[in-house]
């Protein structure tokens, strides 16, 4: 190995863990506040640690002394309420995005664009409007009232993105695919959804962690009686510190998860002849 | 196979006419290319008869059967396109056995079939590449592999060459026309380029504006244009107009406003015909000096003094630009014996070569 390499190869050493830094840096601050019992000034590391917030949020203590409760329920509700909120949200873009790239729908282009208003605003006036409307029909401060205001909000990735994708795949293939025999639906199958699928999947990650993060408009028409992780973070955690950074730390999970998921079914795609 | 038969086709997009009541007959195995500029339907009439577009009114007969409402899935068409239109997320095997499986054929059988084909189109042994691992060319060879493993009765080819590049495109002209020879399937071939249905046709059709201009041989559509467009449109082309002052079997006499006087080929004029005689490169005889033996005497038919104005030396010719008197004209040349610019030059225009149109676009 000559000189120039090994310089070569220790520069893109320290360039990558000087990428891990900045990247997972701010994410290990939160780790070691879930674990700090104990963490006076000036100290750099706490003097105490142990796992008795992430036992209370999770439910396995109840320690008057802490005070926060058990954040499990609150997780599953938002759990529930993103699964639900990606299924019927893609339900709806995927078809909706497929018209609007294949066919000339009049108005098209003012459709997309209304897609776009509750994201292109200030949310809060839009949100309290909903709050009145929602009162008004008996959707307010109930889980299907949630559901679809989140798929209000995330319905703009799904139906830009889904859209997008479609119109990006040559109408001839779905031509070609009928030319030899196939039905219009089956040539969908066969043709356009599978080399559609990466990107309608990353609209579904869009999707899923819009519902998971949303808070603003959670916040009007939840509470007081669905109360998801986000707000959860914000009424029952108020300034202890710890117990903030196990919530943040758990709503990573379901993301990365999905993410990863998603980055594995991916990946076969590509390997399966996309590139 | 069959015939394939379009009746009375016509087709509009809002306000325009892009067929306009097409009558059109392609016999069992013969190859028609549609051929015309972009915008005069060829590809509007391809896309009725692959069952993507619905006439307005009219029909389109596959032998006896009447496909002008049956989807595109049912009417037994292959179809070639443009851009290969071979799908990124399967195999070449994939790809060809595609339409097979949609017939819910045995898997040997497919096997066999997908092996033969790609015999046909040289292409053995690439079954396991994606269709991003081949040429563009090799591409092409599966995209009509593809439309022709199903044994369709009819084939056909939207601009089947046009992304390929010029050598390549050559070679498979050639190789389109063996396969159609060999496989006899009845094929309709869209294309703009004038040479390449030349080569391939057993007959040419040529459209302007959703109407057909003239149909035939690829020899009758060079030799004998029905008009002015048709004589434009196959190469590089100058009009003489003048009128007509005799008339002998095919043979005129014409006498342009130049005081030129030209004999040409054409029919059914009379003495006084306003008309046009299409001047093209390769119709021109340049004769050597003049007072060479071979030289006919002065005054003979279609002789004239030129002028070169421009030479160009591509390789294998010269490219010419003559002056006569005010007009100017195209002409080509043996690259072994070169004329300056300046250099005065006679020519010598074969009456057989050279086409004598009406002088307006009417058909």
């Amino acid at each position: 190995m000559s000189m120039t390499r090994i310089l070569k190869k220790t520069l893109e050493l320290v360039l990558l863990v000087l990428c891990i830094l900045a990247v997972f840096g701010p994410m290990m601050s939160l780790v070691i506040w879930s674990v700090a019992q104990t963490w006076y000034w000036p100290s750099a590391l706490p003097q105490k640690v142990g796992f008795d917030y992430w036992k209370q949020a999770l439910g396995v203590q109840k320690s008057m002394a802490i005070g926060a409760v058990s954040i499990v329920p609150a997780f599953l509700l938002s759990l529930s309420i993103a699964v639900v909120t990606v299924v019927v949200g893609m339900a709806l873009a995927v078809p909706a995005g497929y018209a609007l790239a294949k066919y000339r729908i009049p108005f098209g282009g003012l459709i997309l664009f209304l897609f776009l208003m509750p994201n292109a605003f200030p949310q809060q006036p839009i949100f309290v409007n909903l709050l009145q409307t929602f009162t008004r029909i008996g959707l307010a401060g109930t889980v299907p009232g949630v559901i679809l205001l989140h798929i209000l909000v995330g319905l703009v990735f799904g139906v830009w993105i889904t859209s997008a994708t479609f119109r990006s795949i040559p109408p001839s293939l779905e031509e070609a695919a009928r030319s030899v025999g196939a039905t219009a639906p089956k040539a969908f199958y066969r043709i356009t959804l599978p080399l559609a699928a990466p990107g309608l999947l990353s609209s579904a990650v869009f999707v899923f962690i819009t519902s998971l993060d949303e808070f603003t408009g959670t916040f009007f028409i939840g509470l007081p009686f669905v109360s998801t992780l986000p707000l959860t973070l914000y009424s029952s955690s108020g300034y202890n510190m710890q117990f903030a950074s196990v919530i943040a730390l758990i709503l990573l999970v379901p993301s990365v998860a999905f993410m990863l998921l998603i980055q594995r079914v991916l990946k076969a795609e590509y390997v399966g002849g996309m590139g | 196979m069959s015939e394939l038969r379009l009746q009375n086709l016509t087709i509009r997009y809002g306000k325009v006419t892009a067929l306009d009541g097409l009558d059109l007959v392609i016999h069992d195995g013969e190859l028609v290319t549609l051929l015309g500029p972009s915008g005069c339907g060829k590809t509007t009439t391809l896309r009725s008869v692959s069952g993507f577009l619905v006439p307005e009114s009219g029909d389109i007969f596959i032998g006896e059967r009447r496909v002008t409402d049956i989807p595109p899935e049912r009417r037994g068409i292959g179809l070639v396109f443009q851009n290969y239109a071979l799908w990124p997320h399967m195999t070449v095997h994939q790809n060809l056995a595609f339409g097979l499986e949609m017939r819910r054929l045995p898997a040997s059988v497919i096997a066999e079939k997908v092996r033969a084909v790609l015999g046909v189109v040289k292409l053995e042994g690439f079954g396991d590449r994606f269709p991003r691992q081949l040429s563009g060319g090799q591409q092409q060879r599966v995209a009509l592999a593809r439309a022709v493993v199903l044994e369709p009765d009819i084939l056909l080819l939207d601009e089947p060459l046009s992304n390929l590049d010029a050598l390549l495109r050559e070679q498979m002209r050639f190789e389109i026309a063996q396969i159609h020879k060999r496989l006899g399937i009845t094929t309709m071939y869209v294309t703009h380029d004038q040479t390449e249905a030349m080569v391939i046709s057993d007959r040419i059709v040529i459209l302007s504006n959703g109407r057909i201009m003239q149909q035939g041989s690829p020899e009758e559509i060079y030799l004998r244009p029905a008009n002015k467009f048709v004589a434009g449109f196959m190469g590089t082309t100058t009009f003489l107009s003048g009128t007509v002052s005799s008339v002998d079997g095919e043979r005129c006499l014409i006498r342009t406003a130049d005081g030129l006087e030209l004999v040409g080929s054409g029919r059914g004029f009379t003495v006084g015909s306003r008309v046009s005689a299409a001047v093209r490169p390769e119709s021109i005889e340049l004769l050597s000096a003049a007072g060479s033996a071979a030289t006919a005497a002065p005054g003979a038919v279609n002789r004239f003094e030129t002028v070169v104005d421009r030479a160009f030396f591509t390789g294998e010719l010269v490219d010419y630009q003559l002056r006569l008197g005010p007009i100017f004209l195209r002409a080509r040349g043996d690259a072994s014996r070169i004329h300056r610019a300046e250099e005065r030059v006679s020519i010598r225009i074969d009456p057989a070569r050279l086409p004598i149109v009406p002088d307006s676009d009417a058909a």
